[in-house]
């Protein structure tokens, strides 16, 4: 084939790879859309999203305990994974030695590839006996999904945090310790605040992944329909509801609508999540 | 030396592509062809025995089989994505169309852990319990403690059996942790003191079986009728089935397929 | 601060250790290489290179095209590329479990009509695209302009440089992404409930239904029925044996990516 006509094919058929991620992203939100919007219609926007039954039997589905569900767990985990990230990644970009980075780094790079199911695999066995028996209740609770979802953001948030600690130029915390100040207040005063953009960013990043992370969580919420009354009693998130369910309904019954409405529920959190992160970043300029 | 590397990884791959399968090859049979089913986990384990028994008899013949859920199964055969559809509840009104086989039968055990008192409980009482209206042990008889209900997700063919014939018309309460299998159920009841659980009939070990209405939950009591939550175990098919699912259906149902049940403990077809 | 990081370090290093010390016991020759049907890890195994070797059969083309189109073709002053990008964020940040509602309505309802490997290796594609995209840009970029300008000048179309001179450079990138996407594949669950199918049977085509070795943890540990004898806790105890395989195959892939990226980023300061 002569090469201008390979030359001129070869353009059209990258751009065509470039354009299919975009109508992946369409189809993804046309269909998920399709399903939703029926279960939104069969129950009414109100009732499906503030409503409190979900029952198969009388064929209403309403997901304001799930709604709930994962904004507790999302922010349970957020405000206890937050800091302690933080914490973390400071200490891997400024106070750490060479020696102790290299091998902890990787580490916490291996760990963000670690299946969900294995974390919730171990919350299961572990970590829900230890509630049970220790703090009462049934084991399956909030605090479970809390603290194995923290143990599965920390690893992003740090890693995250980190290089945006690392990328603040090294004058900023020189001059401030040429100035006087003692490295934690470089750290605190400084370094911080420079960084803020990167490691909101990354707290934004984490609670996305907190809120749509589906296996572990179903694996040791215990999946209740009631609201809980304390971080000891069982709940159900919009994924863990989505996970329970999807293999047992049928596609095309009012079942299977109501979860693709739980599907663009999740989505629009996820917008409003991305939006924020977006307006922050371009705020800070 | 890539293109070493890369033969070398095709290789490895084409010869797990080409892995034995897990039917034994035999002498020649007229029997050939695919058996596509699936449907509800509690039938699973009998489906899969099944499959394997008829397979090794048949040795030309394979059968693929995938989960999904008693609902799953109805609508896959209905849509005629698959020969069978393996339920373990009865049909639905809108699931008509389909003919059904009972293969076997199940019971379905109300269970609390080992060391609870409480030794029975009337159907009302179990649905009280569930509905949330009775929530501490001592209401029934036994320690004080709050009662944690577990119970199977939506969909599930052991749950609908459980509606049907113990809650009737109340709902099960939100406030149970709900689980996705027998197994779950009972682990979970296994090791919560104060929990209570139903689930099908062999997977009571570790846990104590309630007795229901006075009746003993045991293999025998369901044979006999006696045990008031037994269900039956179905495979549907759009149409009557030609070979070779009218001979797989006709296997499960014989003598030989009935030994299956048992060996699984399920409850035979015939009393 | 040293506390907090000792108690976070020690926290992750404590799980992957129970994991490996409880499931360990259970990695036996017959557990891993036996039929599924009757426990053991066959089906799980070979559907989880059938269906990574298909996902990236369809994601590295599609991903290094894009890619390309991203850095040599796109117009630079135009607004497309940055729209592609973001776009390609979008799909990054969308959570795995609706790759898994799309896949079932799309896929497998629309367009292949049962739950296959196929399916799931569609969605698996579409869900890391975004990753593919990245690295691969990244390393198409990192080619000394030079060598470009080199090959243009001996009279090269665009297309002979792209092929012959850029993707070459790029490789070791390039295949970093590819095991970036491996990992990923081999660590989903939520995608492929409702795509990929359920069957305990080694799969023989990709319109077979499959597992993967996540899927089937997740279904030992909650969904498994007790057949035989087997108990619940006995279940689990193979969950953990699926969990330390899964473990090791992540740390292998993780270390294979460092390895290429050292050697990556060697090569190009060799400016070879």
């Amino acid at each position: 084939m002569p090469r201008y006509l390979v030359d001129k094919i070869s353009r059209k058929a990258v751009l065509l790879c470039a354009l299919a991620s975009f109508f992946i992203l369409v189809l993804i939100v046309v269909f998920i859309f399709r399903d939703g919007m029926a279960g939104f219609i069969e129950n009414g926007i109100g009732a499906f999203l503030f409503g409190t039954d979900w029952s198969l039997k009388r064929g209403e589905y309403g997901v304001g305990v799930m709604i709930l569900g994962s904004i507790s767990v999302t922010l349970g985990t957020i405000i206890i994974a937050a800091p302690l990230s933080i914490t973390c990644a400071i200490f891997l970009a400024e106070t750490a030695p060479p020696e102790v980075r290299e091998v902890v780094r990787p580490a916490i790079d291996l760990l963000v590839g670690i299946p969900s199911v294995v974390y919730g695999l171990m919350g299961m066995v572990w970590l829900v006996p230890l509630i049970r028996d220790h703090f009462g209740g049934g084991g399956y609770s909030l605090l479970a999904a809390i603290v194995v979802l923290t143990i599965m953001v920390l690893p992003t948030i740090i890693s995250l945090s980190e290089d945006s600690l690392r990328s603040v130029p090294r004058h900023y915390k020189e001059s401030a310790l040429a100035l006087g100040a003692t490295d934690w207040q470089a750290i605190w005063r400084v370094l911080l605040p420079a960084a803020r953009p990167g490691i909101v960013s990354a707290i934004i990043l984490g609670m996305g992944r907190v809120i749509g992370e589906s296996m572990a969580c179903y694996m040791v919420i215990g999946n209740a329909f009631a609201f809980p009354s304390s971080v000891l009693d069982p709940s159900r998130t919009l994924t863990s509801n989505i996970v329970g369910q999807v293999e047992e309904a049928a596609y095309g019954s009012s079942h299977m609508h109501a979860l693709f409405a739980c599907g663009i529920v999740l989505l629009v959190f996820i917008f409003i999540f991305n939006s924020v992160s977006f307006t922050m970043r371009r705020r800070e300029g | 030396m890539k293109v070493k590397r890369l033969l070398i990884t095709l290789i490895i791959l084409g010869s797990l592509l080409v892995a034995p399968t897990d039917s034994t090859m035999a002498a020649g049979d007229e029997l050939s062809g695919t058996i596509k089913e699936d449907g509800s986990t509690s039938v699973l384990p009998l489906a899969e025995a099944f499959a394997l028994r008829f397979m090794k008899l048949h040795p030309r013949v394979r059968v693929i089989y995938g989960g999904g859920g008693s609902g799953t199964g109805a609508k896959d055969c209905a849509k005629g994505q698959v020969d069978i559809g393996a339920t373990s509840r009865e049909l639905k009104i809108s699931e008509a169309d389909l003919i059904s086989y009972p293969i076997a039968r199940d019971g379905v055990a109300i269970i609390v852990h080992k060391d609870n008192p409480v030794d029975e409980l009337s159907l009302g009482e179990v649905a009280r319990v569930y509905a949330g209206e009775i929530t501490n042990w001592e209401e029934v008889g036994g320690k004080s403690g709050k009662i944690r209900l577990y119970s199977r997700e939506e969909g599930s063919g052991t749950r609908d059996v459980f509606e049907s014939k113990v809650m009737k018309e109340k709902d099960i309460s939100g406030r149970a942790y709900f689980k996705k299998s027998n197994g779950e159920i009972q682990t979970a009841v296994a090791r919560d003191p104060g929990s209570i659980g139903y689930v099908s009939l062999g997977y009571i070990e570790g846990t104590k079986a309630l007795s229901i209405e006075g009746v003993k939950c045991t293999v025998e009591s369901c044979k006999k009728g006696d045990y008031p939550l037994v269900r039956r175990l179905y495979f549907h098919t759009k149409g009557t089935p030609d070979e070779p699912v009218k001979a797989f259906i006709d296997f499960c149902r014989s003598e030989e397929g009935q030994k299956i049940v048992e060996q699984l403990d399920y409850i035979p077809l015939t009393l | 601060m040293w506390g907090a990081v000792a108690i976070v370090l020690l926290l992750l290093l404590f799980i992957i250790g129970y994991i490996l010390w409880r499931g360990f016991s259970s990695l036996s020759f017959d557990f891993v290489f036996g039929p599924t049907t009757e426990g053991g890890l066959r089906a799980p195994l070979v559907g989880t290179v059938y269906i990574v070797a298909l996902t990236l059969l369809i994601v590295v083309p599609l991903g290094v095209g894009t890619a390309v189109w991203l850095s040599e073709y796109a117009p630079i002053k135009g607004r497309f590329a940055p729209f592609i990008r973001y776009t390609l964020d979008g799909l990054a940040g969308i959570p795995s479990i609706i790759f898994g509602l799309f896949g079932a309505a799309f896929f497998v309802y629309m367009m292949i009509g049962e739950q296959c490997i196929l399916a799931g290796a569609l969605t698996l594609a579409c869900l890391s695209l975004p990753f593919m995209v990245g690295a691969a840009e990244e390393a198409i970029r990192s080619v000394p302009k030079s060598q470009k300008e080199a090959a243009l000048a001996l009279g090269a179309t665009r297309w002979q440089v792209t092929w012959r001179v850029v993707l070459p450079a790029a490789l070791p990138g390039i295949i970093t992404g590819a095991i970036l996407c491996t990992g990923t594949a081999i660590a989903e669950t939520a995608p492929l409930l409702a795509t990929s199918g359920f069957s305990a049977f080694t799969p023989h085509s990709p319109l077979d239904g499959c597992r993967t070795l996540a899927l089937h943890l997740f279904y030992l540990a909650t969904e498994a029925p007790c057949t035989g004898g087997v108990t619940h806790e006995d279940l689990v105890d193979k969950a953990m044996g699926v969990g330390v395989i899964l473990i090791l195959v992540i740390v292998i892939l993780n270390l294979l990516m460092r390895f290429l990226s050292g050697r990556y980023i060697a090569r190009m300061r060799g400016g070879k």
